[in-house]
Parts: structure tokens; sequence; C-alpha cells
């Protein structure tokens, strides 16, 4: 066998105590914490009225938040990579925009523009549509912070596969809609499907906007993440434990389950 | 189906693909266009198939206007270079796509794949992926995809272009002994001239996006139109001004009427072949292709003095002449 290098030893130790301490160990530790004393009053906490309330909400948001990434998502990786047009570049810069501005600053630009006291958000409320301090307003702010997910996984992956799969299912009678259903979305589905993970990752754990939009009232726009933090600063720590354990815990069960499937259909 | 091709032009940018492009490709052929990279054949076969719009002329089909028409409505077959193989796909239902979606019945569409697998000689992989096939099974499969939906035109472009050597020949070949089987018309982009001469009925040669000749492929061998044309069929020299193929060149021991005094610079056998390099009596340098017969019977070494001039009927292309030297000097071609 060949003897490990000192250099390469010395690498592996770095990277284990920098995952170790930055995300293991606090996961971890979270955990620990929530089931210091049973599973019982974890129980107890989660099934509270509104934490319960809480998941509902996170879970809408999450959910509305997902599907219209997607479809958004597909569309716009679709325009930027086989489509050439006036503005292209701008759009293209655009979609990153969410991901280098702060959350909270997110919050605010939508209350500047739906909030009641704007001309926009006041003729909305006028009409009896409410966004801000609603769930719409916290749709809205999920979307924005998540916009860019899909289209940075299935972009990349639509470039590489190039137009000749289409064009040949074209020339074989199929339709736009036909070619695009049955080679090109098979072709990108695991991109798709990270970037799905990943937006829904990114809904469930959105604090900041969600945060400012929502006006954190307890058992209206409470979500998940805004439960952890009320019930944290009420000394009322096992909930808030039980609940960021939860949320952690369902972000390992996609990550696991993405990585069962995949061995599996990949070719 | 005869396609006709009618004063087409395409531009990308500033840069024309096409230029006034109009070509008659007879019903049942096997037509090669054949030209240089970048010359304008492969966008000519696109505008055929319907990927492409030209900006002027139009296209018919069996006599019927196409040029509007969009692929799915066009009943064209088309081969990629570079296969476009469906790749999440088995080979037998790469083949049956066409099928399913035009909706056959499940055991027609079975037996149908069955018979173009068995022609296109790859029966034993339906069961595979294109990740687990040579290069030239898979453009084997792209065929067989392509003939299924029983188009009544069969376009491909540079076909074999990604192939290796030895793979390029015996798919030539299958393809010339498909086509006497299945029959139906067959236009192939290529910038391989041997590709062309061996295969094809008729040869359309386009350059810089213009038609430089067409016709079959001795027509073109032996009356080139232009210079262009004569020295991308064959290998051509220069003597006095004028472009010939160094094979109708004939050298004799003394002089001879019309014939060029040279001397020998270098002789070269390479098996049967021997290539001659000469130099003339103004200096042009030039070359001769003699069979080993030939050569041995002339006794050529480097330093004897010949008197070169074509053969009668040789193709001679004397459109570019070298400044100085008289139209008349030229031998009769």
């Amino acid at each position: 066998m060949r003897k490990t290098r000192p250099g390469k030893l010395v690498l592996r130790a770095v990277v284990l105590v920098y995952v170790g301490f930055l995300v293991a160990l606090p996961v971890g530790l979270i955990a620990w914490r929530t089931f210091a004393h049973g599973a019982g009053p974890v129980w107890h906490s989660l099934t509270s009225a509104n934490a319960r309330h809480a998941l509902k909400v996170t879970a809408e948001v999450a959910v509305i938040a997902v599907v219209a990434n997607t479809i958004f998502g597909v569309g716009a990786a679709v325009l930027l990579v086989r489509h050439r047009f006036p503005g292209r570049r701008v759009i293209d810069a655009l979609i990153d925009l969410p991901l280098a501005v702060s959350p909270v600053v997110v919050g605010l630009a939508l209350i500047l523009v739906y909030g009641k006291t704007t001309g926009f958000g006041g003729w909305l409320a006028d009409h009896g549509i409410r966004i801000i301090f609603a769930v719409p307003g916290m749709v809205l702010a999920t979307i924005f912070v998540s916009l860019p997910l899909v289209v940075r996984e299935v972009a990349p992956v639509l470039e590489e596969i190039g137009v000749e799969q289409e064009q040949a299912a074209w020339t074989l009678g199929a339709s736009t809609a036909q070619a695009f259903r049955r080679v090109t979305v098979p072709a990108i589905r695991w991109a798709l499907a990270y970037g799905v993970v990943l937006t829904l990752a990114r809904a469930l754990g959105e604090y900041g906007a969600v945060a400012v939009v929502s006006g954190r009232l307890v058992g209206k726009t409470q979500t998940a993440t805004l439960f952890v933090e009320e019930r944290y600063q009420n000394f009322d720590q096992p909930a808030a434990y039980a609940m960021a354990f939860t949320l952690a815990a369902i972000a390992v069960v996609i990550l696991l389950g993405i990585t069962a499937l995949r061995p599996r259909e990949h070719r | 189906m005869t396609i006709s091709a009618t004063h087409l032009t395409k531009r990308f940018g500033d840069f024309y693909a096409l230029r006034d492009v109009s070509v008659e490709i007879p019903s049942g052929s096997l037509t090669a266009l054949l030209g240089p990279s970048g010359g304008g054949k492969s966008t000519l076969l696109r505008i055929i198939a319907g990927l492409e719009a030209p900006d002027e002329g139009s296209v018919e089909i069996g006599g019927s206007d196409s040029t509007h028409l969009p692929p799915q409505r066009r009943n064209v077959g088309f081969v990629f270079q570079h296969y476009a193989a469906f790749k999440h796909m088995t080979v037998a239902r790469n083949v049956a796509f066409g099928l399913e979606i035009r909706k056959r019945p499940k055991a027609e569409i079975k037996r149908r794949v069955g018979e173009l697998l068995e022609l296109v000689h790859m029966g034993q992989f339906a069961d595979r992926y294109p990740s687990q096939l040579s290069g030239g099974q898979r453009q084997r499969m792209a065929l067989a995809r392509a003939l299924a939906v029983e188009p009544e035109v069969l376009l491909l472009d540079e076909p074999f272009g990604a192939l290796d050597a030895q793979v390029r020949k015996e798919l030539r070949t299958w393809l010339r002994r498909l086509h006497d089987e299945v029959h139906v018309t067959t236009v192939f982009v290529t910038h391989d001239q041997e590709e062309a001469m061996e295969v094809a009925d008729e040869i359309v040669i386009i350059n810089h996006g213009q038609v430089e000749q067409a016709g079959s492929p001795s027509d073109l061998y032996d009356k080139p139109a232009t210079d262009f044309v004569m020295s991308f069929l064959g290998p051509v020299t220069r003597l006095r001004g004028s472009v010939v193929r160094p094979h109708d060149l004939e050298l004799f021991p003394t002089p001879e009427p019309d014939a060029v005094e040279a001397i020998v610079q270098r002789v070269l056998r390479l098996g049967f072949e021997v290539r001659v390099d000469m130099t003339s009596d103004d200096g042009e340098v030039f070359w001769a292709q003699l069979t080993r017969g030939e050569a041995e019977r002339l006794g050529a070494e480097p330093g004897a003095t010949y008197f070169v001039r074509p053969v009668v009927g040789a193709a001679v292309s004397s459109a570019h002449l070298t400044p100085g030297v008289p139209r008349d000097s030229a031998p009769p071609g």
C-alpha cells in the first residue's frame, strides 16, 4: 500500500475540523439538546396550536414558492440558453441579484412596493388584497430569495445537451411541447431535481425577508423559523430546539432522498 | 421526391452562408453536397429540413412549396454529425420515437423497430443505451430512427465526420448499399471528396455560399467548370499557368509539339505511384504522377531532362493564367 503523504493528512485534518466545528457540531448539539429530556416534551412542543400553525404556514409558503420557481426557473433557463435577444445579459445578471442582496433588504423593498402607505399597495388594499403582513407577501419574499436556484442548476445542463436532440425530435414529427417533455425534460431531470431541492431547503429556512414582510403575527403569519426565534426570545427553549431540530431533520431527509434515488436511475 | 431549392439566400449577421443558390435534386438519387467547411452546405441541408429559414428563395419537396413548413410536417429524416441520440432511451425506444409520436399501434411499432434494427445490423443492441455503443453503432441507430417514419427525403449532415477512418469507409459503402435497397431520395453533406466520389450519384460543389458546379462524379472530375472544382476533386499542379492533373501529364525523352522542357528535381516512389518533381525551362515548379512501369521505362532520375505536356483529352483549366504567359501557349484540353 502506498503511504499517505503528510501534506494530505494535514489537509484532511483541516477539512474535518472545519466541517466538524461549523456544521456537524452545532447541528449535532441541537439534536442532543432537543432530546435532553426525552421525546415526550418534543412532541408536546411540536403539537401546540402555534407550532402546528407555523409548520402549516411554512409548508404553504414553501410549496407555492417551489412550484413558482420551478416553472419560472425552467422557462428562464430555456430562454437564456436557447434564445438570443436584446436585454438577455441584463436578465442573466438580474437573476443572480437575489443571491447578492441581503434578505432583509428584499423584505424592505417589498414593503416599499406593496405596503399600504404606497400607491400600488394602497390601491391593492382598497380592492381587499393584502400583501404585506400576510401570506402573499411572505410567498413573494420567499420566491425572490430562492429565484436563482433552479435557473442556475438547469441552465448549464441545457447548454451542455445542445439543441440537436430537440431538433432530431422535431424532424421525427414531435411538436415543440412533445420534444420538450419527451427529450428535454428527461435530459435535465437531475439538475431540475437538485434545483427543486435547493429551492425547497431555502424556502423552508428563509428568515430575514419573511421576518420583515410578515409582521411576525403569532398564530397568523408566523413560519417555523420565526417560531424558533420567538420561542427562544421568550425563554421557551425546548420548543425552540424542537422546531429547529424538525427543520434540520427535514433538510437531511430531503438530501438523503435525492442521494438514494440518483444512483438507481443515473446512467 | 424531387427537391428543388430556388434562389436561396441566408445571412447570419453580415455573413452570407448562402448567396442566391439554386439546386435540383432528382427523385431517388443519392446526392452529395460537397465543399470546404464553412462554405454553406450544411446551411443548405438545414434549410431543406426546415431547421433554418431562408432569408430569400424557396424550397419545393415533391413539387409542393415547403418553404414555410415546420420540420415536423416536411416528412424528412435527418441524421446529425454527432448522432443526436436520445441518451435516456434504449436503442429500440430511440428508433420507435417517431412511430410513438404518430401513435401507431404497439404491435406495429415493435415489428417495424425489429425490421429497422435488422436493416442496420443492430438487432442485438436493441436494449442498450446510446452511451454503451460505439460511434459507428450510434450513427446506424440514428439512421434507423430517421428511416422509421418512412421519410420522403433522407438528409445526412456530415454523417461520418465524427468517426475514425476505418469505420468511416465501412459506413460509406454500407450507406450506398442501403440506398440501393431503400431508394429514398438522399442528400448528404461532406467535405471529403473521396467520400462524395465513392458514394454519390450526383455531386453539388458548394463554396463561399455559392454552387460551383453540379453533376455526376465523373462529369465533375473530367470537366471541372472552375479551378476550384478541379483542385477540390483531386490533386492538381500548374504547367504554363494552366491547372492540370499530375496524372494527366505525359513525359517524352525527345522534343514534341507543345511540350515544355523540364528537369527532374526529385523522384518519390510511393508504392505503385511515382511522383516526379520538376522545374520547367522558365523556372516553373510542378509535378507529374506516373505509374511505376512508366517511370522505369523512362528511367526517370534527378537531373534528367524531359518534354512534358498534358495527354489529349485531359481536364485543363486556365481560368487563372500566370501573368506574362500568353494564353495560346496553353495545351489543348
